[in-house]
Order: C-alpha cells, then sequence, then structure tokens
C-alpha cells in the first residue's frame, strides 16, 4: 500500500523542517551578540526608516533596513529571538509541571481531588487567556519574570485538561490494576507505570506550549505590557511596525515572519513528535 | 431537565469563583489606583476621602461582599479612569463585540462546512489532502498573527477594507441602539451596512481562520464514520448522488459532536476579540479592556471580566441545551 510509505515520509519532512528551523533560530539568539551586524539599541535618525537591501534606498550592511530611529532592524530581530526563546522555554516548562501534575493526580485518582481539580480548571477557562495574561503582568508589574509567570498561571489548564483524561484512560488498563495487585503504592504506580504512559501527550503539548508562549509574549509586548527595558522584542517591533506600516512596510513584515516560522515550527514538531510516539499512530 | 438544573448550578459556582479569583488578582496588585488618580499636591485627608468613596478604606473580606452584593444587585461600581457607572460603560460597548464575535462564528461556519462536506465526498483524494493541509495550517497560526497578516495584505498591500476602528468617522449614525450592524440593516440603511462590514470582515475573519479549520477538520471526521452505516448506504442505493447523501442524511447525525465543540471553541474566539480588537482599533469591551488594564481601573476591570466569564458560561449552557434538544437518546432523561 502506497499511502503507508508516504506518510511517514511526509511528517518526517515536516519534523526535520521544523525542527531545522528551530535549531537555526535558537542558535542565533544564542550566538546574537557575536552575529548581530549592529547594536540593536543604537539610534541613529540620520538613517530613519531605511528599506531592506534589494530596494532602492538601501545602505549596504543594514540588511533589513531599520525602524522610524535608524536602529538595525535584523540586529533587533536577532536579539528579540532571545527573549522569544527564553520565555517559551521558561514558561512552557512551568505550566506543564503544574498542569500535568495536577492532571495526573485527577484522572489517577479520581474521587474528591478530580472534583476539585475539575472545578478549578472550569473557572480558568472562564477567563478570557489573553486579558487574564494582561491582567497578571499588570499586576505582576513589568519584567521577563512576571511574563514567564503569567503564561504558566494561565496555561497550565491545557495539560491538566489532556493529561487527566489520559491518566483517566491509562488508570483503568490491566497493567495498572495488576501492579495494584502486586501490591505497588498508588503513588508508585501513578509515577512508575502511568506517567511513562503520558509522557508522550506531554512532550507534544510541551511543545505546541512553547509556539503557544512565543506568542502570549509577542501579545504583551505588542500592548506594551511585556519586559520593562529597551531590549528588542518581536511583540515590540510589530508594534512599532503596525504603527508605520504605511511608511516602512519592513518594521512589521520580518518580525512577522520570524513569528509565524518559529510558531508554525513548534507546532509542526509536537504534532511529529506526537505521532511519533504514538503505538497506534506508529 | 435535571441535567440542566445541575447544569445551572455548576454555572452560577463557576461564576462565584471568577469573581473571587478577579478580586483576589486585583487587590494583591501593587500601585495605588487612588495615588494616581489625585495631583501631586493632594494632602493624605483628599487620598482618605477618595479612599471612602470607593469603600477602599474597608476590609478586604468586607470590600469583597459589598462589591459581590452590589453586583448581584446590577451594581458594579463606577470606573475610576472614566467617571462613569461600570454597567453603563460595558453595555455601551458589548453590541460591537457581540457582533463581532457572531459575524466570526459566521465566517467560520460558512468556510469550515462546506469545506468539510467536499473533503468528506472526496475523502482518499488528494483534495482531502490538500483540505488537511490547510487545516493544519490555518490551526496553528493564532488570531493574532491572522489579523497582521490581513492588515498587511487587504489593509496595506490591496487596500481594500478599513483597518481601524468600527465605522467610517465621516458617516453620521442615526442609531438608536449600539449593535449597529442590526440596526443598519432593519433600517435599511445598507449604505452603513457595507461599510461597517468592511470594517468587521478583516478583524471577524482573523478570528474566524483558526475556528474554520477546526469545524472543518471534525466535521468532516464525523462525516467520513457515518458514511458507511447502513442508512447511508441505503440512501447511496436508492440513487442519490454523493453530495444528496451527505447533506440529506449524513449531516444530521454527523453535526452533533461538532456542535459540542463548536461551543468551547467559540468562548476561545469571544476571548480572542480582546487582542483582535486592539489591534484593529475595533470599540468593542476587549479594547476598553486592555485600557482598563493600563489605566489600573480596576471596578472597569473586575465588570469586563465578569461580563467576558457570564459571556463563556452563557455560551456553554445554550451549547448544551441545544445538544440535550437534539440528542433524541437525551431528550427524554
Amino acid at each position: 500500500m502506497p499511502s503507508e510509505h508516504t506518510r511517514p515520509h511526509r511528517f518526517n519532512t515536516r519534523l526535520w523542517l521544523a525542527g531545522g528551523w528551530l535549531l537555526f533560530a535558537l542558535a542565533l539568539a544564542l550566538l546574537a551578540p557575536w552575529i548581530a551586524p549592529h547594536d540593536p539599541l543604537a539610534q541613529d535618525l540620520l538613517y530613519g526608516r531605511l528599506p531592506p537591501f534589494w530596494s532602492e534606498g538601501a545602505e549596504p550592511g543594514l540588511w533589513l533596513g531599520t525602524d522610524s530611529l535608524g536602529r538595525d532592524l535584523l540586529s533587533r530581530l536577532i536579539y528579540g529571538g532571545r527573549i522569544a526563546f527564553m520565555v517559551a522555554f521558561a514558561a512552557a516548562t512551568a505550566a506543564c509541571l503544574v498542569g500535568s501534575t495536577l492532571g495526573l493526580i485527577a484522572g489517577y485518582f479520581g474521587g474528591w481531588p478530580d472534583r476539585i481539580i475539575s472545578r478549578i480548571v472550569d473557572i480558568w477557562m472562564s477567563f478570557p487567556p489573553v486579558l487574564f495574561a494582561i491582567l497578571l503582568v499588570a499586576v505582576l508589574g513589568t519584567g521577563l519574570h512576571s511574563v514567564i509567570i503569567a503564561i504558566a498561571v494561565i496555561d497550565w489548564t491545557r495539560f491538566c485538561r489532556v493529561i487527566r483524561a489520559e491518566a483517566m484512560v491509562q488508570s483503568r488498563m490491566d497493567y495498572v490494576e495488576s501492579a495494584r495487585i502486586a501490591g505497588f503504592g498508588r503513588i508508585g504506580i501513578m509515577i512508575k507505570e502511568v506517567l511513562p504512559n503520558v509522557m508522550p501527550s506531554i512532550i507534544a503539548l510541551l511543545s505546541l506550549e512553547m509556539g503557544i508562549a512565543i506568542i502570549v509574549e509577542a501579545i504583551l509586548s505588542f500592548v506594551n505590557l511585556s519586559i520593562a527595558t529597551d531590549d528588542p522584542t518581536w511583540g515590540g517591533l510589530i508594534a512599532e511596525g503596525r504603527l508605520s506600516i504605511h511608511q516602512a512596510w519592513w518594521v512589521l513584515v520580518f518580525p512577522l515572519i520570524a513569528l509565524f516560522l518559529t510558531v508554525l515550527s513548534f507546532s509542526q514538531l509536537g504534532e511529529g513528535l506526537k505521532q511519533r510516539f504514538d503505538p497506534i499512530l506508529r | 431537565m435535571q441535567r440542566i438544573l445541575i447544569r445551572l448550578f455548576t454555572m452560577l459556582i463557576t461564576l462565584f469563583g471568577v469573581a473571587v479569583v478577579v478580586f483576589i488578582v486585583i487587590r494583591i496588585a501593587p500601585g495605588d489606583p487612588i495615588a494616581m488618580m489625585l495631583p501631586p499636591g493632594a494632602t493624605d485627608e483628599d487620598v482618605a476621602r477618595l479612599r471612602a468613596l470607593y469603600g477602599l478604606d474597608k476590609s478586604l473580606l468586607e470590600q469583597f461582599f459589598v462589591w459581590f452584593g452590589g453586583i448581584i444587585q446590577g451594581d458594579f461600581g463606577t470606573s475610576i479612569s472614566l467617571r462613569q457607572d461600570v454597567l453603563g460603560l460595558v453595555l455601551n460597548r458589548l453590541p460591537a463585540t457581540l457582533e463581532l464575535s457572531l459575524f466570526a462564528l459566521l465566517i467560520a461556519l460558512s468556510i469550515g462546512g462546506p469545506l468539510a462536506i467536499w473533503g468528506a465526498r472526496e475523502r482518499g483524494t488528494s483534495i482531502e489532502a490538500g483540505i488537511d493541509i490547510a487545516n493544519g495550517a490555518a490551526l496553528s497560526i493564532p488570531d493574532f498573527l491572522w489579523g497582521l497578516v490581513l492588515i498587511l495584505t487587504f489593509g496595506v498591500l490591496i487596500p481594500v477594507f478599513g483597518i481601524s476602528g468600527r465605522v467610517s468617522p465621516r458617516l453620521d449614525l442615526p442609531f438608536v441602539s449600539q449593535f449597529y450592524l442590526f440596526e443598519s440593516f432593519f433600517r435599511l440603511r445598507f449604505d452603513l451596512t457595507k461599510d461597517l462590514l468592511s470594517h468587521m470582515f478583516m478583524p471577524a475573519l482573523a478570528l474566524a481562520l483558526p475556528l474554520a479549520a477546526i469545524i472543518s477538520q471534525l466535521l468532516k471526521q464525523s462525516l467520513k464514520e457515518v458514511m458507511d452505516l447502513d442508512y447511508v448506504v441505503l440512501a447511496r442505493v436508492k440513487g442519490f448522488s454523493e453530495t444528496q447523501v451527505i447533506l440529506r442524511e449524513a449531516l444530521k447525525n454527523a453535526a452533533l459532536p461538532t456542535l459540542t465543540l463548536i461551543g468551547v471553541q467559540f468562548t476561545f474566539l469571544i476571548g480572542g476579540t480582546v487582542i483582535i480588537e486592539r489591534l484593529f482599533s475595533y470599540e468593542g469591551i476587549g479594547n476598553m479592556a486592555i485600557d482598563a488594564v493600563i489605566n489600573r481601573d480596576l471596578p472597569l476591570i473586575q465588570g469586563i471580566v465578569l461580563v467576558f466569564a457570564l459571556l463563556f458560561v452563557l455560551v456553554n449552557l445554550a451549547v448544551d441545551m441545544t445538544y440535550t434538544l437534539l440528542n433524541p437518546r437525551l431528550r427524554n432523561a
């Protein structure tokens, strides 16, 4: 059957493309101080709103042009990636730890722990997430820590809901029953038997959540509520670009492309990993 | 019936929980909103007087019950930055957000539905594979990015739609309600309807794309599942074309699981209006919410978050009731 041969091949290509872009972007972000051609904060009003290199009026060395204050867009983009990846890794991991733990407990134990956790999830889901994030950052004060905490506080429910459902299915399986008969403790079974079986979902969700965290950070930067310093962020660049959209489209387009590719890659990576780990789909 | 009563009860608990969480989150906020309202030369007495006016001099528990008691009677307090009644402000802006969300839902249904039917008819072909890829892309990109892409393409590159505001400022509006779109339609002022729609189209499309992808994916899946059941096969044997079979027989049964999911997803869509309204400078409650947060306008934030939460639980309740009505197995239970 041809479809069985083409299918894994297609998703492998996707996985490679997504992983490749993420590694490339991550490397750029990590090596920013050595790679970025200019100081991302250096202003030069004589060189304001220069177009990218292929357009007329471009200045050599300022590859992607400059913003209204004459700052080099390419350097700002590279440095912006640092914040994006930092938020992605820290916030997604924190949300994952909280959400998966609670989900595992709710799904495996059932009963009143499940009822309490599920009710809290319901309440959490009744908040518009973006508004909740903006509110939390306003309350906690702007800064990288606040952004990370806000995303974790809001998005743990994504992990909790899925892992709860999966742990519930797993805990009814025969192997859990056998472990119980063999005399293992409840918490031991949960960690040693159920957790490894829900791990593929956790990893897939983690990758998805990294993309979501980057978007939330961009949204917060967009409404000027992210990190308080002058450091460039992709969302901040987009906000500048939205203001000067009719005069300098490139200030919006390049950060948008970076955001687009990164978010798409994280979600494709998540999907790909899920399929790869899923014994039935594999 | 009992099912709906239980549902109503949990809905009230959820709303109460939301109120508690909002209250706690806002009270731990550093920064004194009262100090921000007064000019620099204000005395301590002025501060104390204003505190008493807004009830901020009482204990936290007292404050909560005064505030919550007010809400039950429809008194959401007074906005600190706009110095107006919160309920009035919110009700004034809410119709704009509702029109935007419903229009987006309509777009999502009219993109997702036909795609699902087309995909189910062409199942197993490259057309279905193409639809799957389009769905995957539309799903992984959130509304915020779609909004920016739309602004660039149809606002700047090919400027056909308005990219900011709800209506062109030069038009004078004869409206008595805030439901501009509905009212312009019923007053037969189609010039205004056209202007409103051209402003609403891009934000609505940005909100609709991810939902359209979900509808298309799920409905296609459910359609494919029922396509091989006896009664569908029978219809096919009777000589109906594949499209007729889907529309007359399969759709009715496949729509039910999709409906439940649309409910949850529609609440996400409503939540998305917050940033999309900001992006398109659309004057709904989402845009007002961001201003309220930036101005540290506690009563207004509380009011708006509660209205959002109320909308969410109402949508879920509506879906639950429709589901019960449409599902014969639950109707008599």
